[in-house]
């Protein structure tokens, strides 16, 4: 079957869906977009969080042929979903992530140096900042969680940080570093940083 | 496998008419699993999703009639006053991305003794709307809709349109024990359900038997021991000893079994503690509510 | 240049920014926030083919006859095979003993083990046509533990074993005995005022890395394949897949894709050869990714175990003696197990000082899950059990449990029970002293005006209390782990080193194969270039075999050994670099032949900090580059019947205090603090040391209240193969984890580092369970515990 729907501003066309494939094989495997994980396609660890039609879901869970016609941010949208958030103009342009730049792979050396700037959600950069990213599995599920919580509620207390990320699993961090992140990320925000 | 994407109930009873071994899709959280694990190759997938009035509710004079899909996150945040014990059921849902998602539809239709909305259906009294194209709307009591272990009374050209709650007339509550402290399967739940205007108390237990279950004895107990004791006119504590029989009642309507999340013995002693704590709370918030009625007289 | 394993001395300082001892950021953070870092998974080639396994439905038995000509013949299909279709005799691997088949051979040993491969066009097709091949088992009764493995009639699960340890085990399903005697236990006996035995059980952990195994493989032109994989030790895959594919080692590249986690779940193989089997054999590149259910089939996990402790204590609350037998399960293939025995045996006493031991570690060939590597390797049963002992003697004496185990702790000099000497800071007490010094969390931090918050009690988000039942407990444990590989294990890592000016700026290029699995050892390798070279910018080349091996990440050791590797070849860069500078420049100032040089701030300096040339001018056009292997001090094996032997290379300590509040009635735990004292020898970035601890502080915590593999003990076959019912952490089962990081140089150790991952994963386990007898007064001697042990309803 052929599926149209909208992923980070850009509408997307994918054909010869399999009628049991989900949302998340859509995005990794057809379109290119890989930074929704697949660690678990049971709804039991997050890291394939994506919004859909503004709301976060698993999108294991989600029938390929159930978006159709709908809007889907991923984390490669996130930067471009934050900007847009906070341009109370509307004249912010938007670019989504190009299927050329995602699909595929290239070894290239890691610059030592990259852990800064580089257009980043303040969610994203107070994750590296924090150290809230290991081997950086969970990080994509977390970041679409944690960007829509503070969206919604500004200055969550810890136990609202701990409720809104209960459903996305951690296995490295031990989750200390990952309340800093976003803790830190609520204070940038209020502070307009 | 095909994908049917109706776009309105009228195509969608229509195509399980046409279809009866197509399978519902709203939410996902239970089907998309049983696929992506190979444990199911249905030959139709029946999507929901485009079909509007399941994500509405209205709120009636006696009840809340919820659409099938009306996500557990709606319920949480717009029907805690009228449904409070499903509202409290449906914070216990997996996480907030499946509580985004799924809705009572879903625990309805898979009817697993462990889905998290059925205590509470249980206790707060409810009706199924189930519809096919041949025969129209008919209402099943939710007392008898379980009917087997993920065996409901739908017949296979039927598809769950609405559930109508009764609205609370009293304090409910709700707990599910887990091994872990969110995003867990029910090893075992409890929901109970005050009603001061028939003078009634009425239960639910999911886990713990081969089906949801009311604890029918221990309703009739309670019931007995309220009313000659005057509790619901005097809004005296109710004594412990009555709290213990009436817990005692409860696990002893369990039929549980052993598994990987727990053992029989621990369910039907979880399932006792539960009772006498949902009791406590909500009597306690009955008496409260009394004495501000009173105040306020 | 310093000998391997010798101390080295810091001769650079701190003058620029982003070296040792700077917590620099991940430079690997901005793709892995931006959902760009490519990991195993996400490898994608144009016209590639879905491989799938194919597992046994049985754990133990005969493979009558497979039948694949229906799954032949599904359109999309590109090809199936079984063990008659591998192209060499080589069709064994394993990590030491080569007992594991590539595809069953006549025999399935346990529940998922590979039978057959398939590749395909689309992961439906591969998975139905997997479905269509017809296996048909004879089964075969289950050997499932130790009164089973060495019955005397015993069905045997390796027949014909030819292996080294197969000579001094006491039966054939035994993999290996160490045992560890010194001393005279029964004269200590008697001295003894107080005997406490115990018998404990450890449940079966799973890693639970979140990247699920996975790889593609690329044929190449030349007839060799190329994969692109998550794995712990690139060579050591490498070393195993070569000879079973037919191809020589250098037609076999390795590239290390992201790895989303690993904790030991990869050190043994797992898709790798079934990749380059398919790619092989239909000349298309293939991708194999296992879902979570195949994952807890696709890996070893941490060994179950059985441990049967006895000590003596004196009245003034001295040890006297120490008896104890532990016994692993290694399941049906012996991956890690004997490395997992050598090292239960060896740590099996606990940091304390205990003369009179007699200790026995085996491990069984049984026909559950096999078992292997995971953080803490043997070192995390052992601990469970005597931390256990140590609270139960405290008590028989009337003691506090932390003054009794500082009075029996070790330090610097202690010997230990192999006779080996502790010979670096051991501040086992001191780390007790700080973790009980560290304030109380508030008690009952669910009281809020609104009513109880839920989400702060045992049960959090389903309501089960709102403070009934509920009581708080505090628990200490301190555990001690192996730092590297031991018992005479060649330990050594490689690095390449390269330095360069580009775009008119020095650059380090610094080049291993050590396989980045989220520890952070690509930070710490450019903190180790700046400090060494002195430049600003160094590039992290992605770990291959195109350079010699790192050895694992794992065991504690990649800071260690390939940070030390790093840090040799740095220097002997600077050395190359000073002989050009002298050569060009010496004649200019005589600092250049008389003083001491370092390379700061892009510069050649003087200790005095007198600038003698830019990088830039002293290098040119010309590159300087050093690969060199680099080792820690050597290591012996322990003797096979007294266990004497200076087996290990360095030890790890960290200490915890845990704060729980149980519902006593539910049996639920909620886990409000877990206070941790380590010491790390010197932390080359302060910001990953504590995630480090605090994860693998987590990981002891899982343990300890929820996760366990379930096995049928009838039929041997897992029961909860799925994160639906393998339960591990939410961020709302995880407590705030307050560090306290101690920083004693090991002098034999590079900048005196001391290996850190592990050890806070074995303290952990057994504070939240002392904390829980605190609470409840049960005694609780198994873990994970669970609400029916809690209840009386089990």
């Amino acid at each position: 079957m052929r599926v149209n729907f909208t992923v980070n501003g850009r509408p997307q066309e994918a054909d010869d869906v399999w009628e049991g494939e989900s949302l998340l094989y859509v995005l990794r495997e057809r379109l290119g977009l890989p930074g929704s994980k697949n660690a678990c396609e049971q709804g039991e660890c997050g890291s394939c969080t994506v919004r859909l039609d503004g709301v976060p879901v698993c999108s294991c869970l989600v029938a390929a042929g159930q978006v159709e016609g709908r809007e889907v941010v991923t984390v490669e949208g996130l930067a471009d979903h934050a900007r847009q958030r906070s341009c109370s103009t509307g004249s912010c342009g938007t670019q989504g992530t190009s299927l050329d730049e995602a699909r595929g792979w290239q070894a290239k050396g890691t610059d030592s140096r990259t852990g800064e700037g580089a257009g980043l959600s303040p969610v994203q950069q107070a994750f590296i900042d924090a150290g809230a990213v290991q081997c950086g599995f969970c990080t994509p599920g977390l970041l679409v969680a944690s960007d829509e919580l503070l969206e919604r509620n500004p200055n969550p207390t810890d136990a609202d940080i701990r409720e809104a990320l209960s459903g996305n699993l951690c296995r490295c961090t031990g989750y200390e570093k990952i309340m800093d992140a976003v803790r830190l990320a609520a204070a940038r925000q209020s502070e307009g940083v | 496998m095909d994908f049917l994407r109706p776009a309105s109930w009228e195509e969608a009873l229509a195509a399980k008419a046409e279809h009866p071994t197509a399978v519902p899709i709203a939410g996902g959280t239970d089907v998309m699993v049983e696929i992506n694990f190979d444990h199911r190759r249905p030959e139709y997938l029946l999507d929901l999703n485009r079909v509007g009035d399941l994500y509405e509710w209205e709120v009636g004079e006696e009840s809340v009639r919820l659409g099938a899909s009306v996500p557990y996150a709606q319920i949480m945040e717009h029907l805690r006053a009228e449904l409070p014990g499903l509202a409290l059921a449906s914070h216990t849902v997996a996480s907030p991305q499946i509580r985004n998602r799924g809705g009572v539809g879903g625990n309805l239709g898979t009817a697993s003794p462990a889905g998290d909305a059925h205590p509470a259906l249980l206790a707060a009294g409810a009706e199924v709307e189930a519809e096919s194209a041949a025969r129209g709307t008919r209402r099943i009591p939710i007392d008898a809709f379980y009917t087997g272990v993920k065996r409901n009374a739908l017949a296979p050209d039927e598809l769950i349109r609405a559930v109508h709650v009764k609205k609370a007339d009293g304090p409910q509550q709700y707990s599910k024990v887990g091994t872990r402290n969110a995003m867990v399967i029910a090893v075992c739940a409890f929901g109970l359900a005050l009603h001061p205007r028939t003078r009634t108390v009425r239960t639910g237990i999911g886990s713990a038997a081969p089906t949801p279950v009311r604890a029918k004895a221990a309703e009739e107990f309670l019931n007995a021991a309220l009313e000659e004791g005057g509790f619901w006119d005097n809004g005296k504590i109710v004594t412990p000893s009555v709290a213990k029989q009436f817990a005692d009642l409860c696990a002893a309507a369990c039929n549980p079994i052993d598994d990987v999340r727990g053992t029989a013995s621990y369910r039907r002693h979880a399932v006792g503690v539960m009772a006498r704590r949902t009791l406590t709370w909500t009597w306690e918030s009955y008496r409260g509510t009394r004495r501000t009625t009173e105040g306020a007289a | 240049m310093p000998a391997n394993g010798a101390p080295t001395k810091i001769t650079q300082g701190s003058r620029t920014r982003g070296g040792i001892g700077e917590s620099t950021l991940r430079p690997d953070g901005t793709l892995k926030v931006t959902g760009e870092f490519a990991y195993s998974s996400d490898m994608w080639h144009e016209d590639m083919l879905w491989g799938q396994i194919l597992r046994s439905t049985v754990a133990h038995a005969e493979i009558v006859s497979i039948d694949t000509s229906e799954a032949l013949a599904l359109p999309g299909v590109y090809a199936v095979m079984t063990y008659d279709d591998l192209p060499t005799e080589v069709r064994n691997y394993g990590l030491e003993i080569q007992d594991t088949p590539v595809l069953a051979h006549g025999k399935v040993r346990h529940h998922g083990e590979p039978v057959a491969i398939v590749a395909a066009d689309h992961p439906e097709t591969a998975r139905r046509a997997a479905a269509k091949i017809r296996v048909e088992y004879r089964e075969l009764p289950v050997i499932t533990d130790e009164a089973s493995a060495t019955a005397p009639d015993a069905i045997l699960v390796h027949e014909n074993r030819d292996d080294h340890h197969v000579g001094h085990v006491p039966h054939p399903n035994v993999v290996h005995r160490q045992p560890i005697v010194r001393g005279d236990v029964a004269k200590a006996r008697e001295r003894a005022d107080v005997i406490v035995e115990g018998e404990y059980t450890f449940g079966m952990q799973d890693q639970a890395f979140l990247g699920p195994e996975s790889g593609l493989a690329v044929p190449e032109e030349d007839g060799g394949v190329h994969l692109y994989i998550a794995t712990q030790w690139l060579h050591s895959d490498l070393r195993q897949m070569a000879p079973v594919l037919g191809l020589p080692p250098e037609k076999v590249r390795m590239t290390l894709a992201g790895v989303g986690g690993a904790f030991g779940g990869r050190e043994d193989l797992s898709m790798q050869i079934h990749a380059c089997l398919l790619a092989l054999r239909t000349g298309k590149p293939v991708k194999i990714v296992y879902n979570r259910f195949e994952s807890f089939f696709g890996h070893v996990h941490r060994h179950p175990a059985k441990l049967y402790y006895e000590h003596g204590a004196t009245r003034d609350g001295k040890l006297t003696h120490l008896k104890c037998r532990i016994v692993l399960d290694g399941g049906a293939y012996a991956s890690a197990s004997p490395a997992v025995v050598g090292n239960a045996s060896s740590l099996s006493v606990g940091p304390y000082v205990v003369d009179d031991v007699d200790i026995e570690a085996i491990a069984l060939y049984t026909n559950n899950p096999p078992c292997g590597a995971m953080r803490g390797f043997g070192a995390v049963q052992a601990c469970f059990a005597y931390e256990a002992q140590m609270d139960k003697l405290a008590k028989e004496l009337g003691m506090d449990p932390v003054e009794f185990r500082r009075l029996n702790a070790m330090e610097q000099g202690t010997l230990l029970p192999t006779g080996q000497r502790v010979d670096s800071p051991a501040p086992v007490a001191e780390l007790l002293r700080r973790v009980k010094a560290m304030p109380m969390p508030p008690e009952r931090q669910w009281e809020s005006s609104e009513g109880a918050d839920v989400r702060q009690l045992p049960g959090g988000l389903s309501n089960t209390t709102h403070g009934e039942g509920v009581v708080r407990g505090v628990g200490y444990a301190v555990g001690i782990k192996n730092v590297g590989f031991s018992e005479g294990f060649d330990d050594y890592s490689t690095a390449r080193v390269r330095m360069e000016v580009i775009a008119g700026e020095p650059v380090a290029t610094v080049h291993t194969a050590m396989a980045e699995v989220g520890q952070g050892g690509v930070t710490v390798h450019a903190q180790i270039a700046r400090t060494e070279l002195g430049v600003a910018q160094v590039t992290i080349h992605p770990a291959d075999t195109q350079v010699g091996s790192a050895g694992s990440t794992s065991a504690s050791r990649q800071t260690y050994v390939t940070g030390g590797a790093v840090k040799n070849a740095c220097e002997l860069v600077r050395e190359k670099v000073l002989e050009i500078g002298r050569r060009r420049f010496g004649s200019h100032h005589p600092a250049w032949a008389t003083a001491e040089l370092l390379l700061e701030g892009g510069k050649v300096v003087t200790d005095g900090g007198e600038v003698l040339a830019d990088l830039v001018d002293v290098l040119g056009d010309e590159a300087v580059e050093v690969e060199e292997e680099w080792r820690h001090r050597p290591t012996e094996p322990f003797d096979l019947r007294t266990g004497q032997g200076n087996g290990h290379v360095q030890y790890s300590f960290a200490a915890h205090r845990a704060v729980v509040e149980v519902d006593t009635e539910l049996g639920l735990v909620k886990v409000v603090e877990l206070a941790c004292a380590q010491d790390v020898g010197k932390a080359l970035n302060p910001l990953s040391v504590i995630g480090q601890i605090q994860g693998g502080t987590t990981q002891g915590l899982g343990v300890a209240v929820m996760e366990e593999i379930i096995v049928d003990p009838k039929t041997a076959k897992v029961r909860n193969p799925s994160f639906t019912d393998y339960l591990i952490p939410t961020i709302l089962d995880t407590p705030t984890i307050p560090v306290d990081v101690l920083e004693l140089a090991d002098d034999h150790a590079p900048y005196g580092l001391r290996g850190i991952g592990e050890a806070p994963t074995l303290s952990s386990t057994p504070a939240v369970l002392a904390a829980i007898r605190n609470a409840t007064g049960l005694e609780l001697n198994r873990t994970p515990v669970r609400p029916e042990h809690l209840t009386g309803t089990a």
